[in-house]
């Protein structure tokens, strides 16, 4: 029983979680930005190195941002409140413009965060130039702050803030010029918000501002203990309570992103929001396992529960069930199905009543060999009650080399144990064929807010609007336009 | 309890065969169902069909799996009726057995097909009955799905194109079977469909959807036949 047990987790869980593609390594990343169908994010180290991708999930290493100023360097009113170090990052889209925050340190508490101002994230376009903004905020070494990590938000008011700090003194808020991304009331003295922490960052979401940070020590690989903690607000200016009530003033902190798996020491949130109502995170681990233990980028789906923002995990190949959360009927191959275990019934027979049941050894999972000689190797798919049956369970593989969408590589989605492959047709139909790479066989998956999962294809035969998995009724699937405040595209995943 | 169902429906199509050798007794008619008045009936306000053809119901085995459904098919085949609609009070000869078309509308959503046997005293057990109306549309429609229930399985067209399936014991369930994307022609559609049961309720409802998963409205229903096809049948 044990070793069956052991044999399903290690089905379902086939592969760990991968973090990203290609040229991931950084360290204090910048919130992932999207601008002109590109991805962006900026790091600790020399000139703000720059890391960029095509899809948000394989990406390459694109020189340093300082490199595109005059002197390679922070500007001298920079340099005169701070250091010339450049760490840790943030950047935002306002208007025409990018206002790109980072943190100068001279020797620790004594540092600025200077702003650059860009109309464009591509280092290739004409208009790719970044303006020295000078100094926003900073710290003289004796005060309780130390003025690095920068985060920024612009609320749903068009008001534009500013946390930083680090663990030295407080997490400070400031308040900025949209139109300038300078300080709004130079004059006034920064709020404190938060203590014992850096990496900050506020966000908002429906009447509530959340403070993210991160907590515990960095810059020790394996050996770090950064994680992910958070507070809400009704006001942007705090108090910052947990989920004890406890003001992150004095220390409090919910817990949002701890180390699991193959990855170390999560920190520097940053929330990255694609649109209806689909939201991931950028963050760093301080050390991924799986690539020698290095800092890296990754991008997780981002969950609400509660009032409370979740950290999402990115989908690992297994073999899943694909339940609608509309009809709660579950996706399968258009073939008569076989009881597992073959057919029992208890119903009376001609004699009388059924006779009294009697426990029997286990009834093994039914297996596509057992059954799958008669489907024809093109069928439709259909929903169906979940019966466990073979034509049910689907293996979700990551494609390799078929590119991805942040967080993820495209996925193949088959039938277990078979070569029928769930494709997108044109006119906006399901089949399951067998794989051949082609665009409407690679699957994109995002997990939602609510830990169901929209499912799209890659691309549709002669198809230009973008359309996802649908339950159109309890019997039928197809492809529809994604609708957020619908169940109708909403499937969860689980264990068959 | 899914056992004790299973049981009290057996009891039912047991007591059917008792019934059977008791002199007949008039019953009361079926409550939702009466005899259409008027030569059209919009859908309602939720899209469901309210006016049909059905013909009294064929003895078949009752099982439902896709291959029995097949089989059930076979031995109630019927004459073409997308080119010849019945008419009410026509007779078919199916399997050797002369059965009649009634036209019926339904006060609900869905038809009750128990209620309609039970009514003329035929049997609701092991049965496929046939179902047929025409859909009349005040223009061609792309990208519309019908959308159809039943207890139990079932098979429908839609002139003359087979476009939903649904096998196994099952409930009706409101846009339980969807079509894939289809086109409504401007005027006459024939809609036909054979619903099978195995024992206790049984029933179906139906609706077109509008490329957006809304129902259309706007539609009628009827069962008049042009006259030069009634006059092709040679049933005048």
């Amino acid at each position: 029983m044990l070793q069956k047990l052991l044999l399903c987790v290690a089905t379902t869980l086939a592969l760990p979680a991968i973090a990203l593609d290609g040229e991931i390594l950084i360290h204090d990343p910048s919130t992932v930005t999207v601008h002109a169908g590109r991805y962006y994010t900026y790091g600790t180290g020399n000139g703000l190195p720059i890391l960029t991708s095509d899809d948000g999930w394989t990406w390459r290493r694109a020189g340093s941002l300082m490199s595109a100023l005059p002197d390679g360097k922070p500007g001298a009113a920079v340099l005169a409140r701070g250091g010339n170090n450049t760490w840790a990052p943030d950047v935002i889209h306002i208007g025409d413009k990018f206002f790109l925050y980072y943190s100068a340190p001279a020797a620790q508490p004594r540092s600025a965060i200077g702003l650059l101002v860009g109309r464009t994230l591509d280092p290739a376009s004409a208009d790719y130039h970044w303006e020295d903004a000078g100094p926003v905020v900073w710290s003289d070494g004796i005060e309780d702050s130390n003025a690095i990590d920068p985060g920024v938000l612009l609320d749903p008011e068009g008001r534009l803030w500013l946390t930083y700090g680090s663990y030295f003194g407080y997490i400070r808020l400031v308040e900025l010029d949209p139109k300038t991304g300078q300080r709004r009331y130079p004059d006034r003295a920064p709020l404190n918000v938060a203590i014992n922490s850096e990496a900050s960052i506020p966000i908002y979401h429906d009447g509530w501002y959340y403070l993210l940070v991160t907590h515990g020590s960095c810059c020790q690989g394996a050996n770090s203990t950064y994680n992910i903690r958070m507070g809400r607000s009704r006001k942007v200016t705090g108090p910052y309570l947990d989920n004890m009530g406890i003001d992150m003033i004095e220390g409090g902190g919910k817990l949002f992103a701890g180390s699991r798996g193959r990855h170390v020491g999560p920190g520097h949130f940053g929330l990255l929001d694609l649109g209806q109502g689909v939201q991931k995170f950028s963050l760093h681990y301080e050390a991924d396992l799986d690539r020698g233990g290095v800092s890296v980028l990754d991008i997780r789906p981002l969950l609400w529960r509660d009032g409370w923002p979740v950290a999402g995990d990115n989908l690992v190949a297994g073999t899943y069930v694909i339940e609608s959360a509309r009809t709660g009927t579950v996706l399968e191959l258009a073939v008569q199905g076989l009881p597992v275990g073959g057919f029992r019934q208890r119903r009376p027979g001609p004699n009388g009543p059924p006779p009294e049941p009697q426990a029997g050894p286990p009834v093994a999972d039914q297996e596509p060999t057992q059954v799958s000689t008669q489907w024809p190797a093109a069928t439709d798919v259909r929903l169906a009650p979940a019966m466990l049956q073979a034509q049910q369970k689907w293996m979700i593989t990551p494609v390799a080399n078929a590119g991805g969408y942040p967080g993820s590589p495209f996925f193949r989605i088959m039938v277990a144990g078979t070569e029928r492959s769930l494709t997108a047709n044109a006119g906006g139909e399901l089949t399951a064929v067998a794989f051949s790479g082609a665009p409407e066989q690679l699957w994109r998956i995002d997990q939602l807010a609510d830990g169901s999962y929209r499912i799209a294809p890659k691309s549709i035969p002669a198809e230009a609007a973008a359309l996802v998995l649908s339950a159109v009724g309890s019997s039928m699937p197809t492809l529809a336009k994604f609708d957020p405040a619908s169940d109708r595209q909403r499937w969860r995943l689980g264990a068959p | 309890m899914r056992h004790g169902l299973a049981f009290f429906l057996l009891c039912i199509a047991g007591s059917w065969s008792f019934a059977q050798s008791e002199p007949a007794a008039p019953r009361r008619p079926a409550p939702s169902l009466t005899q259409p008045k008027g030569a059209t009936s919009p859908v309602d306000a939720r899209g469901f069909i309210h006016r049909w053809l059905v013909l009294e119901p064929v003895p078949v085995a009752g099982r439902l799996t896709e291959a029995a459904v097949q089989e059930a098919l076979q031995l109630a085949a019927l004459p073409d009726v997308e080119h010849a609609l019945p008419h009410d009070g026509d007779v078919a000869t199916v399997n050797g057995t002369a059965l009649t078309w009634h036209a019926v509308d339904t006060a609900n959503y869905n038809v009750n097909l128990f209620h309609f046997a039970w009514a003329l005293s035929k049997p609701t057990s092991n049965v496929l009955f046939w179902v047929v109306t025409t859909v009349d549309s005040p223009r061609e429609m792309s990208a519309v799905r019908l959308a159809i229930g039943s207890n139990a399985a079932s098979r429908w067209w839609l002139n003359g194109e087979p476009v939903i399936a649904l096998n196994d014991d099952r409930q009706s369930v409101i846009d339980d079977g969807v079509s894939k994307r289809l086109t409504l022609r401007k005027g006459r559609n024939v809609i036909r469909a054979a619903i099978i049961n195995g024992g206790g309720a049984t029933d179906f409802c139906a609706r077109f959807l509008d490329e957006h998963d809304q129902p259309i409205q706007g539609l009628t229903a009827s069962l008049t036949v042009p006259t030069e096809t009634r006059a092709a049948s040679g049933k005048d």
